[in-house]
This record gives structure tokens, C-alpha cells and sequence, in this order.
């Protein structure tokens, strides 16, 4: 690795003046283990200042490209790489400072533990005057609309969106020659979207620098750059040319690849949800809360559930002093069956908390939390019937009445087998109702939901090394192995191309007609529009004055 | 969730969480040897007596800071306790309980033991308590000259035990959504806690490695670097030498003078 190097170019003379010249000369990249290329022989070149859009079905190299370009892809067995990437004429991997990459996973973009910090590492590393770079911090965070953050606040406490937004803000402080950005805008609101993209257009054209972006959505950015490249699948480039050019000739390819091309959306049958049914889940005057309670409260907690056979009011004695910030209260809630529910609202508003409440993963801090007789009757092996507290049910009682869907699928995997992750949830309601399984019963169910999800052709393969699609459709397929009444769904369509959307559309759209509830967490207006049902928005922090703040509205 | 382990027990806002974190850890390590090379009561209380007095003068509420670290003071009591009955017997018989005893000599030597360790821990305690990891990051790298690469890799690995500390409660999350956990048999359990350590390991790797990428994207290791926040001592940091020094002179000077003083070697 080429870390010591003196720099080869005066980094902070060219980083406020002028693009970057990207070239590519025969670029190739072949991952080790794999088959095919994944980047075949590319030649190209990027001008200074040029906004160039990065297009591709899933895996057709376009992180790659990114990091490669950004110098930060090393040849670790000297087999993989071949041909050439210069930036102003030096090799990528010496050039270090004049490309800023930004990666997919929000979390990885905060490198330090305070936000002034955070973003004033890239400039730092840039030998810029201490003096001038707490001017850059302030101006980069309010580029990217985290200006009402303090410096000294913890980068821990913040949302995957406003790490995206501080990632970003952390490269804007470098002023870049160019900026290489991977999925910026995917774990934003929709307002928040477009803010960060002006932010960065803005960025762009005041320091002249070069654009280059990766995006699934091409509408947002189509309309503002000079130029658009599609990376096929075979690892070459199959176009390149004007947005208009481009988009126009690329249609077909771009949307059988899965690609989000403008005004398009995958075609859907039409659907009319049924009629809701009885409830199962229902909350009033709820209180949600991130914050671990302590033991002491968790018992007082227990023996008042013990104590009251029937619903009621129950608050958390020790997470009453916390910060009113830790409370947001819905006044009424409540999940039918064959109904779908919009869990809506902008970062950090508290959406994942409220569904892991909901799905008895968090304790309710205040209110009343209830599972309705619906949810409640004892099913398959079971003696008695569940409590109406879901928090204290036993992980049996709860897998097979409530799916959650985590927005990271790898966190739920818990063996080495797809077929396996299938069947953990049916084995364990067996083993904790004291039954036998039925092999051959699950057997069929196990191939059922494998082809419902068209995930047979890799029902050997060890989950981690499924692609993004599939991984999204197993860690559905496992919360829908113990046929729960209730799913509930953490974005189920970030990141997906639109191949995996349509047939997750599709699945839950089927899911509902048969009865079960569906509340989705969800940035997605597409998404939510095909679904349908009831919308609850919860609103930003900030704009919550009397902590009490909820809407629920019937769309169409 | 609240997986920032440190930031609530740190009080940057107070006397010592102002001073510079560099200078500090060097009066820390100076009171400490001071300590370390004596082995008599009478300077072990005279350092326990003075610290306590002047870090209280200071505002810090070292009672209040004992409630986070009693198993230091249990382990303190038990080392004593331990002491008071293994040190040779010299002196009156105080209490014999047949299996074994403890006298006059034994006793001494223990509370001597007890009182050195806790003259030597209130040093690292405050310092502990009110330094922030960053602020002793840039005074090491600023004014120690330590190298940019190793400071800013202990911050950032820092960063990385508060994220994997809400990374294992999700993944404990994910595990009961699942139908794992409670209600499962030992060996279930065990099981289970030992998937959830190789996927927090299996994070962990791969968070470690984007984030040496996102750092290397940011043009870490390019070579000359500034830093933002400037490591500055001021006249509060003399002070706070200077006032050391004052303590270990005159409680050596008062121990002479008793005729107690004894170093390690003596």
C-alpha cells in the first residue's frame, strides 16, 4: 500500500479550484473466486468538473468502479487488477485527498465520535489551516441541513440519515477535486432527498469539482448531469452519452436490469385490500423509548402485568426522568387483520422504535400496549392463550404471532443454510410447545415458501452470501415461516432494484388479502401507494412541541 | 439507545476537565511514582490527606465518583482484609480467632497497603473521569508528538466499542424475533449467545474494514496534517504542576521531619 508517499500534487492549491481529470485506461478487475470479470477492460475519460451519473443492474461493478477510482481498491494478490486509472494525470492510489468517496452504509462514514470532529477529520487530513476548518465544518453542515447540530454532540446518537448527511458533510469540509459518491440520498426521506442532492449539486458547482454518483433512482439526479454511463453486467460499458441520449436508448436494458428509470414503475396488477378485520394489536397514549431500563423497573413491571389479567396502563418507572425526547406519543393506534399500515416520517422521528414496540422487542415506557383477543387465542400446541402484554411473551408465543423484518437482513440470519434459517422459527415454536415436528409437513412448507420467494436455487447456500435481493427475500421468507397474523417491516425496499420491489409488492399484497397485518416502515412513496391502507406519520423531534403529535389518514 | 458508555460519567465542564488532557496525565503519572517509591503510613496518608482536600477545593465530588468505581473499594477492603492477615505477626495480638489472627503489626501494614492504594487511585481517577478521549488524543499527538496514525486509530476503535455495543442489541433483538433465547435449553442457550458473538465478530471485521476505507477516502496517511482543535496549556495547567509539585515536597518534607519517611529501596 502506498501510504507514505510524499504527495505528488499540491492537494490544497488544485482542491479549491478545479475538477478533477479522471482516465481510465483498460481498467479490468476480477474478484478473486469469481468467474467472470468485474470491471472488462474499460477505457474513459471524465473532464475537469464533469457530473456524471453511474448506472447498472445490481452487481454489475458500480462500487467497485467507485473505489476504484477513489485509489482505495488494492490488488492484494496482484492477479485481480490490470490496466490503468489516473486523477490529473497520477495514479488513483497516490492521488489520496482529491477524490472523496462516500460509501452505501451510513454507518460507515462517521469516523469519529463528536460531530465538529467528525467533520473536520477529511480537512485535517488535508493540512488545511486549523483556523479555516471550523468555517468549513459550519458550512458543510449547513449544506446538508444538520446545522442545528452542536459540535460537541455524539455521532452515536444520530439516524442512519443523518450519518448519511454527516458523511457527506465530513467530504464537503475536504473540497474535493471530485466527489464519488455511492448511493448518497438511499436511507433519506423523501425532503430529505432532495436537500442532500441540492447540497451536493451546489457543492459541485462552487468548487468546479467532478461528479460522479451512484444511484438505483436515476430521476432525481438525471435532470442535472452532464453525462450518463451504464455498466452491463458482462463488466463493460454498454452506454454512455447525454441523460437524454442515454435513458432514451438504455430504456429497455436499464429497466429489465432492475433500474429505476424515470417515470417508470414496475407494472402491477390492480388491488383492492379487503376489508379490515378484527383487531390484533392496539395502543393508546403509547410511549416509546430507545433507553434500556434498569432490572428494578423491569420487575415493579412484571408483577403489575401479573397482577392485571386485562389491559391497562403501564409506565416504566425508571425511563420517566429521561429526556422528552425519548417519549413520543401516538394517542391511538391499532392493526387489523387484511390491513396494511404506512409507518411514515422523517429520519430519526422514531419510527423503528415505535415498530420494535410494537413488536414486543422494546418495552412501552408509558401507556397502554395490548395484543387483542384475535392475537391472543392459543394456537397449534398451545395450552392457554398468550397475555395481552406482548412484551412478555416468550420468543415461541411471539414468532408465531408477530414476523419482524429487520432493515439489515444479515442480523437476523442464524445458521449457515438457507433451507435451515427457514425452518429455526417452526423447530423452536415445536420445542417450546412440547410437540414433535412434523418433518415431512415442514418439509413442504419449507419448499412452499422457498418458491414463493424464488429462493430454491439457493436453498444450500449460506445466507451471507446471498445477493442483496435475495437476502431481503429470505429474511421475509423466515418471519413468514411460523405464519405470524402480524409483519411488520423495517424499509423493506431500500436499496432493492425494482425487479425485487415489484415482487415484495407482490408478496405482501397476497399476505394482506390473506388476512395478515402488515405495518411497513417505509421512505417509499411508490411502495406505499401500491399497499395502500392507513398512514401514520410520525413527526421530526424538533417540530414536536407538546410531545404529542399523530395523524392517521385513509389514502384513497 | 444509549451506547455511549463513557460520556455520562466525563465532566468536561468542570476544573480539571478544562485542563489540558496531556498535561494532566503527566501530573497524574508524577503523583503516582511519587507514591509508588514510599512505603510508609505516615506519607501515604499525608498524599491521601492533601489530594483529597485539594480535588475537593476543586469541586470534584470524589464520594459521589467512589459510587461508580465500589468494586475497586471492595477489592480495596478485601486486599486489606487479606493483608491484615497474611503480613507477619508483629506487635500485640489484637483479635485471635484460633484458625488464625491479626495484630497490631499486621493491621498497620494493611491499612498502610489500603492507604497507598487509594492515594494512588484518586489521581487516575480524576483524570479518568474528566478527560475525553479526543481531548487526550490531540494532546498526545499535538504536544507528546505521538504518531497522527496510532492516536487517531485509538479514537476511532473507541467509536467502535460504542457501535458494537448497540450492534449486540440488535443483534439480540433480531435473535428473539426469531424465536430464539429465553425457554430454550442450556445447550439452546449457549448456542444461541455463541451465534450472536460470531456475528457481532463478523460486523465488527467489516465495519472495521469500510471505515479503514471511508478514512483512507478522506485522505488519511496523505501525509502533513493540521489539527482543528489546537492542544493549548494555560496558566490553569502551570498551576495545576506547579501545585503537584508543592504537594510531593511538602509531604515528603513533613514525613522527614517525623522520621517516617522510607522509600521502596530504603
Amino acid at each position: 500500500m502506498n501510504t507514505q508517499t510524499e504527495n505528488p500534487t499540491s492537494i490544497t492549491d488544485s482542491a479549491d479550484t478545479r475538477g478533477a481529470l479522471i482516465e481510465l485506461d483498460s481498467l479490468s478487475w476480477h474478484h478473486p473466486g469469481r468467474e467472470n470479470p468485474t470491471l472488462n477492460s474499460l477505457s474513459l475519460t471524465i473532464k475537469p468538473g464533469e457530473k456524471v451519473l453511474l448506472l447498472g443492474p445490481s452487481g454489475a461493478g458500480k462500487s467497485t468502479l467507485l473505489h476504484a477510482i477513489a485509489g482505495v481498491l488494492y490488488d492484494q494478490d496482484g492477479q485481480s487488477a490490470s490496466g490503468s486509472i489516473t486523477i490529473n494525470g497520477v495514479p488513483a492510489e497516490q492521488a489520496r485527498g482529491l477524490i472523496a468517496l462516500m460509501q452505501q452504509d451510513p454507518e460507515s462514514s462517521v469516523v469519529l465520535s463528536r460531530v465538529g470532529d467528525d467533520v473536520a477529520f477529511g480537512a485535517e487530513n488535508m493540512a488545511v489551516e486549523p483556523s479555516q476548518i471550523w468555517q468549513r465544518v459550519q458550512e458543510s453542515l449547513n449544506a446538508v441541513g444538520l446545522g442545528h447540530l452542536e459540535l460537541e454532540r455524539s455521532t452515536a446518537a444520530l439516524s442512519g440519515g443523518q450519518k448519511q448527511r454527516l458523511g457527506l458533510a465530513g467530504i464537503l469540509a475536504m473540497r474535493p477535486a471530485a466527489l464519488a459518491l455511492d448511493e448518497p440520498t438511499a436511507n433519506l426521506d423523501p425532503e430529505g432527498v432532495i436537500e442532500v442532492r441540492d447540497a451536493v449539486l451546489a457543492a459541485a458547482s462552487t468548487t468546479g469539482a467532478t461528479l460522479l454518483v451512484v444511484e438505483h433512482r436515476v430521476g432525481i439526479w438525471s435532470p442535472f448531469m452532464d453525462r450518463v454511463i451504464v455498466l452491463g453486467t458482462d463488466g463493460t460499458i454498454s452506454h454512455d452519452g447525454t441523460p437524454e441520449q442515454v435513458l432514451g436508448a438504455a430504456r429497455d436494458e436499464l429497466i429489465a436490469g432492475g433500474v429505476w428509470v424515470p417515470e417508470y414503475e414496475p407494472e402491477l396488477p390492480a388491488f383492492s385490500a379487503p376489508a379490515p378485520g378484527r383487531s390484533l394489536i392496539a395502543a393508546r397514549k403509547l410511549g416509546i423509548s430507545r433507553v434500556t431500563p434498569t432490572r428494578k423497573s423491569l420487575k415493579i413491571r412484571r408483577a403489575q402485568v401479573k397482577k392485571h389479567p386485562e389491559p391497562i396502563e403501564l409506565n416504566l418507572e425508571a425511563v420517566k426522568n429521561y429526556t422528552p425526547q425519548a417519549l413520543r406519543d401516538i394517542t391511538e393506534l391499532s392493526l387489523h387483520e387484511g390491513e396494511h399500515i404506512s409507518l411514515l416520517g422523517p429520519n430519526g422521528a422514531g419510527k423503528s422504535t415505535l415498530a420494535l414496540t410494537l413488536a414486543g422487542l422494546l418495552y412501552p415506557v408509558a401507556g397502554r400496549l395490548e395484543a387483542s383477543r384475535a392475537l391472543r387465542t392459543a394456537r397449534g400446541g398451545e395450552k392457554i392463550q398468550a397475555h395481552w402484554d406482548i412484551a412478555s411473551w416468550n420468543p415461541a408465543q411471539l414468532v408465531s404471532r408477530i414476523g419482524y423484518v429487520f432493515q439489515e437482513p444479515e442480523y437476523q440470519f442464524v445458521t449457515s443454510r438457507v433451507r435451515d434459517e427457514l425452518q429455526v422459527g417452526p423447530r423452536r415454536v415445536a420445542a417450546l410447545e412440547h410437540r414433535t415436528v412434523d418433518e415431512a409437513e415442514l418439509a413442504a412448507r419449507t419448499d412452499e415458501l422457498l418458491e414463493r420467494l424464488r429462493l430454491t436455487h439457493v436453498q444450500d447456500a449460506n445466507p451471507f452470501t446471498l445477493s442483496g435481493g435475495e437476502k431481503r427475500r429470505l429474511s421475509v421468507a423466515t418471519a413468514l415461516a411460523t405464519r405470524p397474523q402480524v409483519l411488520i417491516l423495517d424499509e423493506p425496499t431500500f436499496g432493492q432494484d425494482a425487479r425485487t420491489w415489484a415482487e415484495l409488492v407482490q408478496l405482501i399484497r397476497r399476505l394482506v388479502s390473506e388476512g395478515v397485518a402488515v405495518l411497513s416502515i417505509t421512505h417509499d412513496e411508490a411502495y406505499t401507494r401500491a399497499l395502500g391502507g392507513a398512514h401514520i406519520r410520525l413527526e421530526n423531534v424538533h417540530s414536536m412541541t407538546n410531545g404529542l403529535q399523530a395523524e392517521e389518514n385513509t389514502h384513497e | 439507545m444509549n451506547n455511549d458508555i463513557f460520556s455520562s460519567i466525563i465532566r468536561r465542564d468542570s476544573f480539571f476537565g478544562r485542563l489540558n488532557a496531556g498535561l494532566k496525565m503527566g501530573v497524574m503519572f508524577l503523583l503516582i511514582i511519587a507514591i509508588m517509591i514510599t512505603k510508609d503510613p505516615v506519607t501515604s496518608l499525608g498524599f491521601f490527606g492533601a489530594q483529597v482536600l485539594l480535588v475537593s477545593l476543586c469541586g470534584f465530588n470524589l464520594l459521589r465518583l467512589s459510587f461508580y468505581l465500589w468494586p475497586l473499594l471492595v477489592a480495596l477492603l478485601t486486599t486489606g482484609w487479606s493483608t491484615a492477615l497474611l503480613a507477619p505477626k508483629t506487635g500485640q495480638i489484637l483479635w485471635d480467632f484460633g484458625l488464625n489472627s491479626i495484630s497490631t503489626g499486621s493491621l498497620e501494614v494493611a491499612v498502610n497497603m489500603m492507604l497507598r492504594a487509594l492515594a494512588m487511585t484518586i489521581p487516575s481517577l480524576v483524570f479518568v473521569m474528566s478527560t475525553d478521549p479526543t481531548d487526550l488524543g490531540d494532546a498526545l499527538a499535538q504536544r507528546w508528538r505521538l504518531p497522527a496514525r496510532f492516536v487517531l486509530a485509538a479514537l476511532v476503535a473507541l467509536r467502535l466499542v460504542g457501535v458494537l455495543f448497540g450492534e449486540w442489541h440488535a443483534l439480540g433483538q433480531a435473535r428473539r424475533a426469531r424465536g430464539l433465547g429465553a425457554g430454550q435449553s442450556w445447550w439452546g442457550r449457549v448456542r444461541t449467545a455463541a451465534g450472536q458473538c460470531f456475528a457481532l465478530l463478523v460486523q465488527a471485521i467489516r465495519r472495521g474494514s469500510r471505515l479503514a476505507v471511508t478514512m483512507e477516502a478522506r485522505g488519511f496517511g496523505a501525509g502533513r496534517r493540521t489539527w482543528a482543535r489546537e492542544s493549548t496549556v494555560s496558566r490553569a495547567d502551570y498551576l495545576v504542576l506547579a501545585v503537584s509539585v508543592l504537594i510531593i515536597v511538602a509531604v515528603y518534607g513533613l514525613s522527614a521531619a517525623l522520621g517516617s519517611l522510607t522509600f521502596i529501596w530504603g
